[in-house]
């Protein structure tokens, strides 16, 4: 029951990604080209996501655990650090070059451009590669 | 290459990768950062870690499918750069967003919303150098 549930909130999260235009690297680079074909339709998709995500969470909160049991695993650090700072500051450029980002790419694999399943591969080669370099367990924050 | 702007359909897709966010937090307790669920399910330590992140990411891959049903279109995707740049923002997107702990999805809708001091500076920080990265490629050398 709690795989069906997993199955339809990607699939949810998903629909969200391609009926915005996220998934469309032509459309996401064109965001970030404010000196040429600006298209500023993804600064909708933030504002959309973040009202519902700021409302909905605050209300699933006022819970004591989630549905499936499991208590929230929201996380907690505050430390700006140059791992923070420098990791972010690398996905922005590989984000800028590929137009990519892996949650626009995870769906974006079901249209079937192979592109994206190179783009998805690097990807993990990206995460071995941080294994290497900094071995120290880094806990997702997301 | 320009393209449409479509403010009504991205808030609503928009609208739904919130609905996906709070669908999981609700359910399963987690954040929705699709760099945490794929490296989680690269690296899953126990049987337990994989499954729920595998459906996850198979309900994603079904999105485009379910679109192509109702509407009898794939969505739009167009890919204006080549197989080698692919590959090197791909290894540069793995690697940032893991050392950062987050991408767009994680730091963006579910770290701001939640009000993040880490995600507040993660946010920002990417947004400019993608544009950076952006203005570069197009405007100075001419890609």
């Amino acid at each position: 029951m709690k795989h069906l549930y997993a199955l339809l909130t990607g699939l949810v999260f998903g629909t969200g990604i391609a009926l915005s235009g996220m998934m469309d690297p032509a459309k996401v680079l064109n965001f970030f080209d404010v000196a040429g074909a600006w298209d500023p339709s993804l600064a909708f998709v933030m504002g959309g996501a973040l009202v519902v995500t700021f409302f909905g969470y605050r209300l699933v909160w006022r819970r004591d655990t989630a549905l499936f049991g499991a208590r929230f695993q929201v996380p907690t650090s505050t430390t700006i650090d140059a791992r923070l700072v420098g990791g972010s500051a690398l996905f922005g450029v590989g984000w800028g070059i590929a137009g990519f980002c892996p949650g626009a790419a995870i769906p974006a694999l079901g249209t079937g451009h192979w592109e994206v399943a190179l783009f998805l591969a690097a990807v993990t080669v990206g995460f071995f590669l941080r294994r290497v370099l900094s071995p120290m367990p880094a806990k997702a924050a997301s | 290459m320009e393209t449409a702007f479509t403010p009504f359909a991205s808030l609503t897709g928009g609208a739904f990768i919130g609905l996906g966010a709070v669908l999981l937090m609700l359910g399963l307790g987690r954040i929705f950062g699709a760099t945490g669920i794929l490296s989680g399910a690269v690296f899953a330590e126990s049987r337990d870690e994989l499954t729920w992140r595998l459906a996850l990411i198979v309900g994603m891959v079904l999105a485009p499918g379910l679109i192509f049903g109702v509407t009898g279109a794939m969505p739009a995707l167009t890919v204006p750069i080549s197989p080698t740049m692919i590959v090197i923002g791909g290894v540069i997107v793995g690697l940032g967003a893991s050392l950062g702990s987050g991408c767009t999805s994680g730091h963006g809708v579910c770290g701001l919303s939640r009000l993040s001091v880490r995600s507040l500076v993660a946010v920002p920080t990417f947004m400019v150098t993608a544009a950076i990265t952006v203005f570069l490629i197009r405007h100075v050398f001419g890609g």
